[in-house]
């Protein structure tokens, strides 16, 4: 199963992501699902969260970054579980609220 | 209603100070995530699922209209417009930035109101009756011990860091409204046989993983004992209780394994000891507490109101409303009015800045400017003139605001659930709107009083263990699924609902409530209502129409 990381920014609380070409030193995050880092098996998965953990630790960017499962739908990245399907989309109930307000999808 | 003096205002002063400061080390670097975590959370500010959550502190769910619009606008200005009432008579905001959470501490501190103690291992928000100071029957008003409690309890240094949270909620009445036996520790004002007024002392109760009935552990407290003997309580608790496993460390589960009686003799044991301190309460304290909550000015009318009758007799929805929402007033000629928070296809407990702003103006106008919010997520004008609720009725119209549901089905009672919660295994919201939604207000009314609670997760903030019908949401492979359970109550009849049988899914729950009331509809008897029929027929016929078979 491919993963992503997944934190929370600091400042903001909002969802972010590990994104593309993230190593250690030299982190982005990104807002958008699209630009995450996937690792294809566990042994990359473990990598991206230490580097993701020791950015959380210094870096003052992001909090709580964890390993999500996705799956490529249709050319597009999604979360396997529905928690994190609502993580990154916005609630369910409100449609105007959260990354799918913003026209970003999951 | 309570007025801050010099002391409760420095007090929420410093702490708005001291947090302002700990959140600029956070941002800085000088402190670590585990090390803010605890000092964020003692301030309310939780991160959930797509942001930070802040929860503020409403005590004992009083506030007035000043405070109201505080809350409008700190929604407006810091958040997404709305705010969430929640089950234990607070406001939650879902979306502040970590920066901007000193500002509205400090907005909430200009109007007397604050987020200490709206998390962390402490002594919570005293919960009470959501019509204390107005309801008939009432012994005394409890807010003024809820507030004496509050007073304690803040920033106390032995129970700053208790071995779990700690609830503690207070009614001035036989009729309870504020769910004082699923509390760990619930109040009830009485008279003893020379009538004098005091407190039956409940401990032990709550809803979550393990749910319990409080037991009565003292049939009578004379009211100069309340804090001493809280004192006692919570010491004998904050020895025995378990910091081992978190799941095992609430009273109720101290209680359960000490047993009652040798807790008793301990708490006993321990009071004898303080009860003549300096915590045994002077009547001159206590009267100066109680100056704050004094009845407001209320005129001398006739208790029959002309104006509503006749509205009642020409308009349907006006008569619909004055059934369900308006609740009978300890003063001549006025009137409880219930606002309910769940209109048809919004969020249970949802208020828009718009719609608390609006409810401030209503207060204003019809209320002494006082407003209440309750245990059930709605919120309440507690003194209205009742030849003024056609003028109200009106007006709430106007904003949105005048479902007549209080006690029926759609006034159901749900957290936010994984919509927003980062603990939560399902969605708990959408349920409720469903369920809702299935029902006519015509039907809802034919099927009478029925309380409906839905939790997301075990942790049961949507109180789903006093449902008369209640709902939690779990985890199965992956999925959402519910699981359904009957006979539940949180009133002076506390009982905790049984599992109907296997669990459903998201698309099935709708369809076996719809059956659960199908059949009390088709076995009630004359004026039974849903819990009644319960008790008097047990599951089985319910389990034979849901699953086919007892």
């Amino acid at each position: 199963m491919s993963q992503i990381v997944i934190a929370s920014g600091l400042g903001s609380g909002r969802v972010v992501f590990l994104a593309k070409g993230s190593k250690t030193g030299a982190v982005a995050w990104g807002g958008l699902i699209e630009v995450s880092e996937v690792a294809a098996d566990d042994a990359r998965a473990a990598e991206l969260l230490a580097i993701a953990e020791a950015d959380a630790a210094t870096q003052n960017e992001v909090v709580e970054p964890y390993l999500i499962d996705v799956e490529d739908k249709g050319g597009q990245l999604r979360p396997t579980k529905y928690r994190e399907v609502i993580r990154c989309l916005g609630p369910t109930v409100r449609e105007d609220l959260g990354k799918q307000a913003e026209g970003t999808s999951a | 209603m309570y007025r801050y003096d010099e002391h409760d205002h420095a007090l929420v002063q410093d702490r708005v100070t001291q947090f302002r400061r700990q959140v600029e080390r956070r941002m800085a670097g000088e402190i670590s995530e585990e090390q803010f975590r605890p000092l964020r959370l003692m301030n309310g500010l939780y991160l959930q699922l797509h942001a930070y959550m802040l929860r503020v502190a409403i005590p004992y769910g009083t506030l007035d209209s000043r405070q109201m619009r505080k809350l409008a606008y700190i929604s407006r200005r810091y958040d997404k417009g709305y705010g969430h009432f929640t089950t234990r008579q607070n406001i939650q905001y879902n979306w502040p930035k970590l920066e901007e959470t000193p500002d509205i501490l400090a907005e909430l501190a200009e109007v007397e109101m604050h987020a200490i103690q709206t998390s962390g291992n402490c002594i919570r928000n005293v919960t009470s009756d959501q019509y204390a100071g107005a309801a008939k029957g009432e012994i005394e008003d409890p807010r003024i011990w809820c507030e004496i409690a509050r007073q304690w309890s803040t920033l106390h240094p032995e129970f700053s860091f208790l071995p779990r949270k700690f609830k503690i909620a207070i009614t001035g009445c036989d009729n309870d409204r504020a769910a004082v036996k699923v509390h760990d520790i619930g109040m009830i004002m009485k008279r003893d046989a020379s009538g004098e007024v005091g407190f039956e002392v409940i401990v032990g109760g709550g809803l979550g993983r393990t749910p319990f009935v409080g037991k009565t552990i003292r049939e009578f407290l004379p009211k100069e004992h309340f804090l001493s003997y809280l004192e006692a309580i919570l010491r004998v608790y904050n020895q025995l209780g378990r910091r081992d496993n978190k799941y095992k460390a609430r009273i109720k589960v101290t209680l359960h394994e000490t047993g009652k009686e040798e807790f008793t003799r301990l708490v006993e044991e321990e009071w004898m000891q303080i009860k003549d301190s300096t915590l045994k309460l002077p009547k001159e304290e206590v009267d100066r507490i109680a100056k704050h909550f004094e009845p407001p000015a209320f005129k001398a009318v006739p208790e029959v109101a002309p104006t509503v009758d006749a509205r009642a007799a020409s308009d349907a929805g006006f008569a619909s409303w004055l059934r369900h929402n308006i609740f009978e007033h300890k003063t001549q000629g006025y009137s409880i009015a219930n606002i309910s928070v769940k209109p048809m296809g919004e969020a249970p407990g949802d208020a828009t800045a718009e719609q608390m702003d609006a409810m401030a103006d209503l207060a204003d106008e019809f209320s002494f400017s006082e407003l209440r919010v309750t245990h059930s997520q709605n919120v309440v004008l507690p003194h209205v003139e009742r030849e003024a609720l056609p003028a109200l009725y009106d007006k709430l119209v106007e904003a949105g605001l005048a479902t007549a549901n209080l006690g029926l089905l759609s006034d159901i009672i749900c957290c936010p659930g994984l919509d927003y919660c980062a603990l939560a295994n399902a969605r708990s919201i959408p349920i409720a709107m469903k369920i809702a939604e299935r029902f006519t207000p015509a039907k809802q009314e034919e099927i009478g009083d029925l309380q409906i609670k839905i939790s997301g997760c075990i942790n049961a903030c949507g109180h789903h263990h006093v449902g008369h019908i209640g709902i939690l949401g779990v985890d199965r492979k992956g999925e959402e699924h519910y699981q359904v359970q009957l006979g539940g109550s949180a009133t002076e009849e506390a009982a905790l609902g049984k599992i109907l049988g296997r669990g459903f899914s998201a698309d099935e729950v709708v369809e076996v409530v719809d059956k659960i009331i199908a059949t009390y509809l088709d076995i009630r008897e004359d004026g039974e209502e849903f819990i009644e029929t319960f008790r008097r027929v047990g599951q089985t016929p319910f389990k034979e129409r849901v699953y086919g078979t007892a």
